[in-house]
């Protein structure tokens, strides 16, 4: 009991006295998870309409496999982003490693089949509303998927929030490509962990606690934006 | 909830705006001159690199980034060639990294001790003894709990070297009275203050933490417990891309006067937590 | 309109098949420019898969569908249809018809007067900046029909568009429809609904079970049907179809 109430003091003390080292944390947080969520929407929103849309040989293949690697465990990804970007691996020679990039690399992997296949069936079910009328009205497959992804945008934004949500909270992969390195790769996640290794649980849970007033910031901002995006929902 | 035009146009704009400070804030760090040391969770737990980099950032420039992981790992890490300088605690493997060519370099360091850390009821009976093996002798007859760290770090090859010196392969007993946590120093001393077990730690992190921890020393000064660390250079024949340089300019400073003197002015309460012992 | 008509329509000899059934029978027909054509039949007659083979969302497993006059366009850029249940774009009224404008490759600064024309001849100016979706059955209906006019097609094809539709409804969706037929685009509508057909037909189609059955001027068919069946349905005998006896001759 003792440390659950320290918790909430430390957290409390380390917001209150705007911490620079937090601020830090936290920036590069955002910076990491946004930035994997934004570059695995930009793959995996299109993927998933396509999957959706398109017959081809080994669709249902693939729709098992994006279904399958919404489950991928962070350490194995992290890992083989690791043995990628070492300098003993293939792309070694790009020095990413231990850079706020290789995180990005990492979470890009994590989150995109996350949104590829919550996309593909949102968007697969719309395609059965509205597949004669675009067809009717002479849309080419491309200005039909376009067509999709925007009608299907406030489903798809609680897609992209679970992309985010797994990125934000991962701390597997980041620990592995980024190492943890203070003031350079040191997310919420890891420093949580460091904390945890350290003993020192209180502080450990203080940081928790912002990383999930984080969280809850970063759904009312989309919950704002669902409701922007919410027009033309029926009533 | 419906917005006005004007105003549903305003939210969009302000989302965009946000995106775009978030992504192209610079982060606190621009990257200048820097090497990457492959160290132990030991040292950054006890938050020896906290004390160190600052003083060596202001005097050379230099920014070192510390990647903390097991012994094992860190090896690993700099035989990829993905660090420019090991900082550990397992002597024979140091070596054997120089000697198979990965490293150009090693230097003794600085040193501390291991301690077996039980609960204050000491059911095995071991407190006040002199020889580490034969207390962890005493505590598997009696099948007493005792939590290693299980992650190959330097100290569970430590603590591996002090149960076969007792004849003891505590490996079979494992997931009954002895039990493998995987994880850090820090962690492992708090599942063995919960578990009431036994475990070996090193002296550093067991000082900074000993306020929480609900466990005492039962057993120290043996020399088979002496903790040495050392500083190896990444060779960078095996691996060009390494900053030999700025990593030697590092390893130089650790085991110069000045450093020598940083590392011996680390303490917590008043207690020294590295003796410096570069020669 | 200066551009060449896509009509006539010929169908030689069409069947498609779903689940080895036969749908719809080797049918045969032309339809030219001018009457508006209405298909009659009981549901499951195949009249909306006669429409969609038209149109061309669906291709027949036998036969050929012919458009004499496309010479070499792609005639489903000149032809528009409405659903039975209208199919409304998560958007506002006015992007729903300004997507369907873009789709045609219709510059921008004409699309604006197209969409104005049409919401206020479908009465739906007021809703121009509403989103769809919040229209009632009859409004989306309505803007389904706007969507089509805007594109001022040469053929438009109707499936049952008022089949949901209370009179009130029903009335403003049947005015758009005589309206869009003076201008000069071809009407082709499927109904069950026997006074609709009175009141809209030039022409009738009668389809059952995938046959067609008769074709033929509205005054000629609601006078007196030459086939048995559907002067059956004519009469309006609910038990009609049950009159196996009376298998209708080979076409």
């Amino acid at each position: 009991m003792t440390d659950i109430a320290e918790a909430f003091a430390a957290a409390f003390s380390l917001v209150y006295h705007l911490d620079s080292d937090l601020g830090e944390i936290v920036l590069l947080s955002l910076q990491v998870s946004v930035g994997a969520v934004a570059v695995a929407s930009a793959v995996g929103l299109p993927l998933g309409a396509a999957v959706a849309l398109f017959r081809f040989p080994g669709r249902g293949a693939i729709v098992v496999i994006l279904n399958a690697l919404m489950g991928l465990p962070p350490v194995v990804v992290g890992l083989v982003v690791y043995l990628v970007l070492s300098r003993a691996g293939p792309l070694g020679v790009l020095g990413l490693l231990f850079t706020p990039t290789a995180m990005v690399i990492a979470q890009v992997l994590l989150v995109t089949p996350i949104i590829a296949a919550l996309a593909r069936q949102v968007i697969e079910d719309l395609w059965v509303e509205y597949e004669e009328q675009l067809r009717s009205l002479g849309a080419t497959p491309r200005r039909a998927l376009m067509a999709l992804l925007w009608d299907g945008r406030v489903s798809l934004l609680t897609a992209v929030l679970a992309g985010f949500g797994r990125a934000i909270a991962e701390v597997g992969a980041v620990m592995i490509v980024g190492g943890n390195i203070d003031h350079v790769t040191r997310v919420m996640t890891t420093a949580i962990a460091l904390e945890v290794s350290k003993g020192d649980l209180a502080l450990a849970l203080g940081l928790g606690i912002v990383l999930v007033a984080l969280s809850i910031a970063v759904s009312a901002a989309a919950a704002l934006l669902r409701g922007t995006l919410a027009q033309g929902r029926p009533r | 909830m419906r917005l006005p035009g004007r105003s549903r146009g305003r939210v969009f704009r302000l989302f965009t705006a946000l995106a775009l400070a978030l992504l192209f804030a610079v982060p606190g760090a621009l990257a200048g001159d820097f090497i990457t040391v492959a160290s132990t969770t030991s040292t950054q737990n006890a938050g020896l690199f906290d004390h160190l980099l600052p003083l060596f950032e202001a005097e050379t420039g230099i920014e070192v980034r510390v990647v903390a992981v097991g012994t094992g790992q860190a090896l690993r890490l700099a035989r990829n060639g993905d660090a420019d300088l090991l900082l550990v605690h397992d002597r024979p493997s140091e070596e054997a990294f120089v000697a198979e060519g990965y490293g150009s370099a090693r230097f003794d360091l600085m040193y501390n001790d291991f301690v077996v850390v039980g609960p204050a009821s000491d059911p095995a009976g071991i407190a006040g003894m002199g020889d580490a093996a034969a207390a962890l002798a005493g505590i598997a007859a009696v099948e007493a709990p005792f939590v290693s760290r299980g992650d190959d770090s330097g100290t569970h090859r430590r603590e591996r070297a002090r149960w076969a010196a007792a004849g003891v392969d505590p490996t079979g007993a494992s997931g009954t009275w002895y039990r493998e946590a995987g994880q850090g120093m820090g962690a492992t001393l708090n599942t063995a203050t919960m578990m009431e077990a036994y475990t070996l730690a090193d002296r550093g992190t067991w000082l900074s933490m000993r306020g929480r921890l609900d466990l005492r020393i039962l057993v120290e000064g043996d020399a088979q417990l002496r903790n040495q660390y050392g500083v190896t250079l990444v060779s960078p024949e095996r691996h060009p891309h390494v900053k030999a340089a700025l990593a030697r300019r590092f390893a130089e400073w650790l085991i110069s006067p000045g450093g020598q003197a940083a590392i011996d002015g680390f303490t917590i309460d008043g207690e020294r937590l590295f003796i410096p012992n570069a020669n | 309109m200066t551009v060449p008509s896509i009509l006539p329509l010929e169908l030689r000899a069409v069947s498609f098949e779903r689940d080895r059934q036969r749908l719809l029978k080797s049918v045969s027909m032309r339809v030219a420019s001018g009457p508006k054509t209405i298909i009659m039949g009981p549901n499951g007659a195949g009249k909306s898969l006669l429409l969609r083979l038209c149109h061309g969302l669906i291709a027949p497993s036998e036969g050929t569908v012919l458009w004499h006059g496309a010479a070499g366009r792609d005639p489903l850029r000149f032809q528009a249809m409405v659903m039975q249940r209208p199919v409304m774009l998560r958007r506002s009224v006015a992007a729903n018809i300004d997507f369907a404008l873009s789709l045609r490759r219709i510059p921008r600064p004409e699309r604006r007067q197209l969409i104005a024309d049409a919401l206020e001849r479908t009465g739906l100016g007021a809703f121009a900046r509403v989103p769809a979706r919040v229209l009632s059955f009859g409004e989306q209906q309505r803007l389904a029909l706007a969507r089509s006019w805007a594109l001022h097609p040469q053929v438009l094809f109707l499936d049952e568009p008022t089949a949901n539709l209370d009179p009130a409804a029903t009335h403003v969706i049947e005015g758009v429809i005589e309206a869009m037929a003076e201008e000069g685009t071809k009407i082709i509508m499927t109904t069950h609904d026997l006074g609709q057909a009175r009141r809209l037909a030039d022409e009738v189609m009668f389809l059952h079970r995938g046959r067609l059955l008769e074709h033929a001027a509205a005054g000629t068919f609601f006078a007196g049907p030459q086939n048995e069946l559907a002067s059956a349905f004519l009469r309006g005998e609910l038990l009609w179809w049950e009159r196996r006896e009376l298998t209708p001759p080979r076409a």
